[in-house]
């Protein structure tokens, strides 16, 4: 059984100007100690179906449908009380900019131990003992010292490692990790990749990376998930997604990145136009507008499913064949999306 | 012929002050400390460095928006630190920045015509019955339409935001532009096209870029010479393939190998080097070469004297006492450059105990 | 910490000197009347009066008399001298001071108790049902006048003149009680009317105050940590929202015990300092008002100072600034 199974998960906020679907039919799973990355551009619905999971989009104006199952328990059909004991317990979470996800006012001793009496019975004392260890653990230097700073007293690295430290306080199955690094500089951000992995390693837990980088994604993740506009276009092992990647928005996302790894091209190929508004998405496939390749069929919107013959875990939204997708998407001997001639 | 532009000796630090009744300075943060560089027409010069390195403050420093504390920078030919604020003005139709966050740089009170029209109005480098003509062109030229004249910057996206502030830098027809981190606060897709068009506009109007990023890899992209900075300081500066292929200096090396790499073969093969700690404080860093609390090569010269800026061939400039990548004629050959800080020796030290040159690594 | 108390507290010693460098510039320097002659009565003689000029030191260069003023102020809290009630005008004020601070108490401990609560269920319910009743009720309590306020709440519920209710001590009962119980109760409809626009305005404040912080990234690390929801407004949220509630109390208190309830004490004939304000600038009683002025400006100074160091307290970033 999947440790976390989500199954046609639909988000959608009513706002002023109308109803924005931000999730749009999503399902996915995650194994036990396996690492999935989701990856997409901002207002894709990565965040919303990580936030989604944990119970913390809930609100009046927002209507969830599908199921969310964390070993065989429906987080989304959950009351409060039994969402709130898996939630800083099995599963954890970290987000993007640790300074202001951390509370201003207080010691960061003090909110690594609340994380811990808040799920466990334990007395002071030994929750700032575990919490001391914990900040250890994660490589803050002289933790018994510093776990009596104010969380400005850190720097951006070292909030982080609270961030996670906080996180993995009660031994979660799942981390799911929202943009980790992105608030980070690059030497900073490697150090918390390293340390991402070395925990997930320590502890065996699953972690589910929220992020725009496909850097990040290369040299994290197990298998990938691919958002786009509210929908998954693509999943599949890491590999196949970078080096037989099918949905054309994946082919443009790889393509665009200016890389360190391969000899500069003239231009980099871009994919044309603006994403679309997710309150009146187009019809069918919502890459259609933007994709060079949309013919006819576009109009329908394609099933996420497994194309290619003998791969049933790589599966993919888009209408065109497995034949010509090998063709169409090779520019400059790298993968990219072709521009419209003309 | 005279280069573009000539930074010398550029210094920008900044006084704290603290006291119980009158301030008085008691520190100083070395935001930019003895900077110089050239920039020739048409070139781009990619300057990068973690935050806090100074990059920000070093192009604000260069376009006098904030004042030097000392040096010299010279556009054209003429002195521009510390010219008089009339003169100044009139040179600034000559330099203009694109910021990184377009909202937070347009006025949101006015319509995108204003906001581009207005340079042309208040230097007056159009007729003012053309000057809607002229906008129009311009906006067209970004990869608006003329229909969004009208508009608020609040109507627009990221990425066409970003197209308004770089028509309002075009405005008057510029012959440097300082982008600073033009492209962090957007998408993958709308980065690409937004450097595309940085790119298109270079080659059209013979612009001059100093482009600021965090990202080495947009950076590669546009530039044909790229500055590391670290602290303050530039402790290297090679043609932007070189850079890449053969980083001299330590952190160089270190902020390289921590660009993950959408490749993951590629990813798994490399053996990453990973830069212990923080950066340190721009208030007291560290002595001599600033690297040298968390470079794995450093010895006691390090903290001793400070590396002076020097040629290590292949046209690469740095400030090292242990080049990495440098063959041993290419060593016995470096010699100090002019734009070597004052404080730094005039000369190439020996590393005490010859270190074997590093092979390139991947 | 030590460091900013100290900075802050020096910087409010000098505004003080300031202020009094002020005031005397005002009251002395630009004489309105010759305080001689205004001292020595309607029939004295030139030479009494340069007598009097004599005694007062108004002879002396302007320096000398500023440091004769700045000496009785810092060493015997010496106002001035009230001549048209001849008596100090320090006795005066600290006289009147019991019942200024009697109201203002009650009425911010009142306004606290109800702004306070009204805000978080707004803020937590926003646009329901409760939150709109309660801010066009808020809304009307700010723009209704305290005087009108008070003359309505003695028609209605005064015990002499009330219409509706009369079950509430009314006009100039302070000056009747005797036992603080008394005082109390005749207090109690100055104080509801002193604190509805400060309810009002409380509610509002902290209404939105926690709107905010209630909104900020570490609230959702909070929840994501698995804490009840009401730890997390309590702990989380009201932790930050509560701080510029602590300024803003300071401020009012501060500027109330200044003479600021002035209409409050007028309209119902309470004798407290605003009324004593209020009477002096009537009678153009100079020495009263200056003092009246330094006194204000003592209160104002010293409740921003302990605003200054409970938002130290309260918030620490601002201790490493």
């Amino acid at each position: 059984m999947s440790l976390l199974s989500v199954e046609d998960l639909n988000v959608r906020f009513h706002t002023e100007d109308g109803v924005v679907h931000a999730v749009d039919g999503v399902s996915f799973s995650i194994e036990p100690g396996e690492t999935l990355g989701i990856v997409g551009e901002s207002g894709c619905g990565k965040s919303v179906t990580s936030m989604t999971i944990m119970g913390l989009t809930q609100s009046d104006n927002t209507d969830i449908s599908g199921s969310a199952s964390f070993e065989g328990a429906n987080l989304l059909a959950m009351g409060n009380d039994d969402l709130r004991k898996v939630r800083g317990n099995e599963i954890a979470m970290i987000f993007q900019d640790p300074l202001s996800s951390l509370h201003p006012f207080y010691k960061v001793g003090k909110q690594l131990s609340e994380a811990i009496t808040t799920h466990r019975d334990v007395s002071k004392s030994e929750a700032r003992k575990h919490s001391i260890e914990l900040l250890g653990m994660v490589g803050v230097p002289e933790p018994s010292r510093r776990i009596d700073d104010y969380p400005h007293e850190f720097s951006g690295g070292m909030r982080q490692r609270a961030m996670i430290a906080m996180a993995l306080s009660n031994d979660p199955k799942l981390l799911i990790a929202d943009e980790p690094t992105t608030a980070l500089d690059v030497t900073t951000q490697a150090q918390i990749i390293d340390l991402l992995a070395k925990l997930q390693a320590e502890l065996g837990m699953a972690v589910m990376i929220v992020t725009h980088d496909l850097g990040v994604i290369a040299e994290t993740a197990d298998r990938v998930v691919v958002m786009y506009a509210g929908r998954i276009v693509e999943e599949g092992v890491l590999d196949e997604i970078f080096y037989d990647p099918q949905h054309p928005y994946t082919w443009g996302l790889l393509g665009s990145l200016p890389r360190l790894d391969r000899p500069r091209p003239e231009r980099l190929p871009q994919i044309a136009g603006l994403p679309p508004s997710l309150i009146n998405a187009p019809q069918g496939c919502h890459f259609r507008p933007r994709c060079p390749h949309a013919f006819g069929r576009c109009v329908e919107i394609p099933p996420l499913k497994a194309r290619i013959p003998d791969r049933p875990d790589h599966l993919d939204r888009c209408w065109l064949d497995v034949e010509s997708k090998r063709e169409l998407r090779v520019v400059d001997e790298g993968i990219g999306l072709r521009e419209p001639a003309g | 012929m005279t280069p573009l532009l000539e930074v010398r000796n550029l210094v920008k630090h900044f006084p704290i002050k603290s006291g119980i009744l009158v301030d008085r300075e008691v520190a100083r943060v070395q935001a930019v400390d003895d900077v110089s560089f050239t920039i020739e027409q048409g070139e781009t010069l990619g300057l990068v460095g973690e935050s806090g390195c100074g990059k920000s403050t070093l192009c604000r420093t260069i376009l006098q928006l904030i004042e030097p504390t000392s040096g010299s920078v010279r556009f054209e030919g003429e002195e521009i630190a510390g010219l008089d604020p009339k003169r100044m003005r009139s040179m600034r139709r000559e330099m203009q920045m694109i910021f990184q966050d377009p909202y937070a740089s347009l006025n949101p009170r006015r319509r995108v015509g204003q906001i581009v029209g207005q340079p042309m109005v208040l230097h007056g480098t159009v007729e003012r019955r053309d000057v809607r003509r002229s906008v129009e062109e311009l906006l067209d030229r970004v990869g608006l339409s003329a229909e969004h004249y009208n508009r608020f910057p609040h109507e627009f996206s990221g990425g066409q935001r970003q197209r308004i502030g770089i028509a309002r830098a075009l405005a008057l027809r510029p012959k440097l532009i300082v982008a600073d981190e033009p492209v962090s606060a957007l998408d993958v897709s709308i980065q690409a096209q937004i450097i595309n068009l940085l790119e298109d506009l270079q080659e059209e109007f013979n612009l001059t870029y100093i482009f600021v990023a965090h990202d080495l890899g947009v950076v590669r992209h546009v530039s044909d010479r790229i500055a590391v900075m670290y602290l303050g300081k530039v402790v290297e500066s090679s043609p932007a393939d070189r850079l890449y292929s053969d980083p001299v200096h330590p952190y160089t090396n270190a902020l390289l190998s921590a660009i993950p790499i959408p490749d993951p073969r590629r990813s798994a093969e490399r053996a990453p080097l990973v830069l212990e700690g923080d950066v340190p404080s721009p208030i007291n860093p560290p002595s001599a070469c600033r690297f040298h609390t968390r470079c794995q090569w450093a010895t006691e010269i390090c903290s001793a004297n400070e590396p002076p800026l020097a040629s290590y061939g292949l046209d690469r400039v740095a400030a090292c006492h242990h080049p990495r990548n440098v063959s041993a004629a290419q060593l016995s050959r470096a010699e100090v450059v002019p734009e070597s800080p004052e404080s730094a020796g005039n000369s190439v030290a020996a590393p005490a105990a010859p270190a074997a040159p590093s092979t390139p690594s991947a | 910490m030590r460091r900013y108390i100290a900075r802050r507290i020096l910087w409010g010693i000098a505004l003080l000197f300031i202020t009094s460098a002020v005031v005397f510039v005002i009251f002395f320097v630009f004489p309105t009347a010759d305080p001689a002659a205004l001292r020595a009565g309607r029939s004295a003689t030139p030479e009494q009066i340069e007598l009097i000029r004599k005694s007062l030191g108004l002879d002396q260069p302007i320096y000398v008399q500023f440091w004769y003023f700045m000496r009785d102020l810092v060493l015997h809290l010496d106002l001035g001298y009230s001549y048209q009630s001849n008596i100090d005008v320090s006795t005066l004020i600290i006289d009147r001071l019991p019942a200024t601070i009697w109201l203002v108490t009650g009425a911010s401990i009142l306004w606290l108790a109800i702004g306070i609560p009204v805000g978080i269920i707004a803020a937590l319910r926003p646009r329901s049902f409760l939150d709109r009743v309660t801010m066009v009720t808020t809304l009307t309590l700010i723009s209704a006048p305290v005087f009108w306020l008070g003359l309505v709440a003695l028609y209605l519920f005064s015990d002499d003149v009330g219409s509706l209710l009369p079950i509430f001590p009314g006009i100039g009962s302070y000056l009747d009680a005797t036992t603080p119980l008394e005082k109390a109760g005749s207090m109690l409809l100055p104080w509801i009317v002193l604190a509805s626009a400060s309810a009002a305005i409380y509610a509002r404040y902290m209404r939105s105050s926690l709107m905010d912080s209630m909104s900020e990234d570490y609230i959702r690390t909070a929840r994501a940590k698995g804490l009840p929801e009401k730890t997390v407004v309590r702990r989380h949220g009201m932790r930050s929202a509560i701080t510029p509630i602590v300024t803003l109390l300071g401020l009012d208190i501060g500027t109330l015990l200044a003479g600021n309830a002035i209409l409050t004490e007028t309209v119902f004939n309470i004798p407290g300092v605003g009324r004593l304000l209020a009477s002096s600038i009537e009678r153009s009683d100079l020495p009263v008002i200056q003092g009246l002025v330094l006194f204000g400006a003592f209160f104002i100074i010293v409740f921003n100072l302990i605003v200054d160091i409970a938002y130290a307290y309260l918030d620490p970033r601002v201790r490493y600034q």
